[in-house]
């Protein structure tokens, strides 16, 4: 179990970079502990997380870690658990077994007098609160308009004032380049606009972690390269940490500075981009690859 | 025996007075039965079982009962045991409660008609559950369920001659009355279903406008 320290990070939690603002060009992995003695918290760490729907299981004893501002691509075959490993994170599933650390505090667990128990809602939306997510079907609230997308969460969950969460929201258009739809309903928008609409939304809240999940696989392919290059921007501009799914071998090379392999609720290869398109260890990821590009993708 | 206009004249005011019981008592227990039928149904969807599980068999005994039953268990048998109610707080409990278990399956169709994905999106988000239900999930799931809950209230608009049972004088209890004294039942019979057919015609209209209305408010 953790130490009782990881329960005492709440407030250093607000002390995030801001996301907009000053462009902070190849910054990433930037630690944000400044005591050099102390090894840097990871700020996503899985531990032994188990993962099963009755007696399917997903995920066994899955175990890996994330350093703050580090830009991982998860690939791998259908099924093997990638889009399973986002939604653990954004707690809409609860693992089955193990336990998954944010910033060193646990996702799953919390105190309650003294004693260790599966974490209430109050205690999930706290630590919400650190991630962002962007789905593959966008789920804009179609009753809202573009602008009120942006601006509903912050303003619910009272983090700014009306007046700050709509210029925080046209800044976020902006950089999406969509200021000129912030009246429009979200039916009137093409595939490409709504998910850069989505991506302003999860960006309101100044997440320090982003999960996207195939964010461009329901786009018609001439609307993927918008989406991408807002997130090739985000990823240049921030140090966010960002965990992005894909089927998109040759966004994964560009994005990350690391990517995992999945096969099976299994990582079967860990490392930089280079390493694993071009000189793999094992012969799966090699035999994944060349389905990706018999497939016709470059990679 | 034939129409007279002079006894149907004479009669109705009795049966005006009878025809505003009888809105009133519609009105007050479709609020309850909206308001009731909502709660039931975010009970229902409820992931705690002590929340879910009661209101079920509740909401259960009460649909596969008579509501003559139920109307006489309020008024007759709950004063046994010391609980007093008007005819009126009987009529309405009653006739709300039963209706409340019909709306309440409306509001369950309309609320799973709204995608799992705006849920998702409500908790990536960080709504709370109070936020994510009155500003993402009812917004989106009332507007189409507008037409099934006008006809419930309607149903129970034409139900409420039951409620004569219970010695309210709603529009049809006041022409039993006239009709049992003046020993004529054609004129006050006629103009309650008259009186009927044109409020029941009224208000599907104003539902009609109600509905197209909420549609162009929500884009
Ligand atoms: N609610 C569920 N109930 C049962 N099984 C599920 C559920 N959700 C996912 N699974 C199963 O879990 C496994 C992993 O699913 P997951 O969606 O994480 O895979 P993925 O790697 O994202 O695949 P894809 O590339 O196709 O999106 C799959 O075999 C899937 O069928
Ligand atoms: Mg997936």
């Amino acid at each position: 179990m953790t130490s009782s320290s990881s329960y005492s990070g709440l407030e250093e939690a607000s002390s995030k970079p801001h996301l907009c603002g000053a462009a902070k060009r190849g910054s990433a992995a930037v630690p944000h502990h400044s005591n050099p003695d102390r090894p840097e918290t990871p700020i996503i760490e899985f531990r032994e997380v188990g993962k099963s729907y009755g007696t399917f299981t997903i995920l066994d004893k899955l175990s890996f870690s994330v350093r703050p501002g580090e830009h991982l691509a998860l690939i791998g075959p259908s099924g093997s658990g990638k889009t399973t490993i986002l939604r653990l994170l954004m707690t809409l599933e609860t693992v089955t077994a193990g336990e998954i650390l944010i910033d060193g505090r646990s996702l799953n667990r919390e105190e309650r007098s003294g004693k260790i128990v599966q974490a209430s809602e109050a205690h999930l939306r706290r630590m919400r609160a650190e991630i962002g997510m962007v789905f593959q079907h966008f789920n804009l609230f179609p009753h809202k308009t573009v602008l009120e997308n942006v601006t509903l969460a912050p303003v619910l969950t009272s983090r700014l004032s009306k007046e700050e969460a709509k210029n925080r929201a046209f800044e976020l258009l902006d950089k999406v380049g969509l200021t000129n739809k912030a009246d429009e309903y979200p039916a009137r928008l093409s595939g490409g606009q709504k998910q850069r609409v989505a991506i302003a939304r999860a960006l309101a809240l100044q997440p320090k972690i982003l999960l996207l999940d195939e964010i461009t696989s329901a786009l018609d392919p001439e609307l993927v390269e918008e989406v991408l290059s807002v997130i090739t921007d985000l990823r240049n501009e921030t140090n966010m940490t960002m965990l992005l799914v894909t089927h998109e071998m040759s966004f994964a090379k560009d994005f990350a500075d690391r990517v995992l392999f999945f096969e099976q609720g299994k990582i079967i290869e860990d490392g930089p981009p280079a390493k694993i398109f071009q000189e793999p260890d094992h012969e799966r990821t090699r035999s994944f690859l060349r389905k990706v590009i018999a497939a016709g993708q470059r990679v | 025996m034939s129409w007279s206009w002079a006894f149907a004249l004479e009669i109705l005011p009795a049966l005006l007075d009878g025809l505003i019981v009888t809105v009133k008592v519609t009105l007050i227990s479709s609020v309850f039965a909206l308001v009731v039928g909502l709660s039931f149904a975010i009970a229902k969807a409820s992931r705690v079982t002590w929340v879910r599980h009661p209101v079920l068999l509740a909401t259960e005994g009460i649909r596969r009962t008579p509501l003559l039953v139920q109307l006489y268990f309020l008024f007759y048998v709950l004063p046994d045991f010391g609980v007093l109610l008007s005819p009126l707080t009987a009529g309405i409990i009653g006739l709300g409660l039963h209706y409340a278990t019909y709306t309440s399956e409306v509001f369950r169709a309309g609320i799973e008609s709204v995608p799992v994905g705006q849920w998702e999106a409500a908790t990536a988000t960080n709504l709370s559950p109070y936020h994510t239900w009155t500003h993402i999930i009812l917004p989106q799931a009332l507007p189409p369920m507008i037409p099934a809950l006008g006809n419930y209230v309607i149903a129970m608009f034409k139900e409420t001659p039951i409620l004569s049972a219970i010695t309210i004088l709603d529009l049809m209890g006041e022409a039993l009355a006239q009709a049992n004294f003046n020993y004529r039942y054609l004129e006050p019979i006629t103009l309650v279903a008259l009186g009927f057919l044109i409020v029941s015609l009224c208000s599907a209209a104003i539902i009609k406008i109600l509905e197209a209305r909420l549609r162009l408010e929500n884009g």
